[in-house]
């Protein structure tokens, strides 16, 4: 049976955009649970619950919730390692000293 | 609590709440899913309870149903705000399923086929408050309902009645589980509203 419950990881640029100036729809991310690196687009998306949960492509691990009540939301990124964001090259950047 | 659902006192509806505050009534049951939905075999099912020394209790499906039945009617409520009015479920009580072990411990987390936990303290799995239920209106729960078996605590919101039940670990800590770590209530009295942390 094909699970056709999720959605694809397009649907989270509004509801982030809430939350961060970045459009994190444009980003790469890693799996903490399989390592896979790939953009946040292509996250399975279950937005029938409590809360969105994003789920790895490669491996169904959960690497992002987001819940949100009327008047707070929170983020959790925990099975992300990192994101990976376009910067516009002309922009000043923080430089190791 | 001091809240008993309407209907088991011989009381007309109009006595009591019917619904918490923010829920509306809804006649269909709807499907709330996180995650792909695990198909588990019957023949590899299994239903594990462990202590906080490391004492673990196992039951298959056929132990699980050779187990007295019991058949709650209850009301349940989803903190998406819809709440569904008696609900008919046949399980095996958590009384029933903790009788005899020996344990210390305060809180419980339930564990899913699929990865989902929820916590809610031990005394709430007591006293003919919570079921493994595998029944729901006189058929097989289906799958997407939490089929085989799913824990069924209707005095909390319904996210702490965990879809495809696999185990409940007892622990001396409390253990927030998969929606408690990521802005939901620790504890879920849908009397209390309490659907988010701080509520
Ligand atoms: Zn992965």
């Amino acid at each position: 049976m094909t699970d056709m419950s999720y959605l694809d990881g397009n649907m989270l640029d509004g509801p982030l955009r809430e939350l961060f100036a970045v459009d994190l729809s444009t980003a790469t991310g890693r799996c903490e649970h399989c390592g896979m690196i790939g953009p946040m687009a292509a996250l399975q998306v279950y937005p029938h619950a409590p809360g969105l949960v994003g789920r790895c492509p490669n491996c169904a691990g959960v690497m992002l919730r987001l819940v949100r009540s009327p008047d707070r939301a929170w983020l959790d990124l925990r099975g992300v390692t990192y994101l990976q964001v376009p910067m516009p090259l002309d922009q000043p950047h923080p430089r190791p000293l | 609590m001091g809240i008993v659902s309407p209907g088991f006192q011989g009381r007309p509806r109009s006595a009591e709440p019917a619904l918490p505050a923010g829920q509306y009534l809804t006649q269909d049951f709807p499907v709330l899913s996180a995650g792909p939905t695990p198909r588990v075999s019957l023949d590899t099912w299994e239903f594990v309870i462990s202590t906080e020394g490391g004492v673990e209790y196992r039951w298959s499906w056929d132990e699980l149903r050779g187990l007295p039945q019991d058949t709650p009617t209850v009301d349940i409520h989803c903190v998406t705000r819809w709440s569904k009015l008696g609900t008919s479920w046949q399980g095996v009580s958590l009384d029933t399923l903790l009788e005899g072990i020996g344990t210390a411990a305060h809180y419980a987390q339930a564990h899913s086929y699929g990865g989902y936990t929820t916590n809610l303290p031990l005394a709430d799995l007591r006293g003919g408050r919570a079921w493994v239920a595998h029944t729901y209106d006189g058929a097989p729960l289906p799958a997407e309902h939490g089929g085989p078996a799913r824990l069924l605590v209707p005095h909390l919101y319904f996210w702490k009645s965990a879809k495809w039940v696999r185990g409940i670990r007892l622990t001396t800590t409390d253990q927030p589980g998969f929606w408690e770590t990521a802005g939901y209530h620790d504890y879920g009295d849908p009397w209390r509203e309490q659907r988010y942390q701080g509520d």
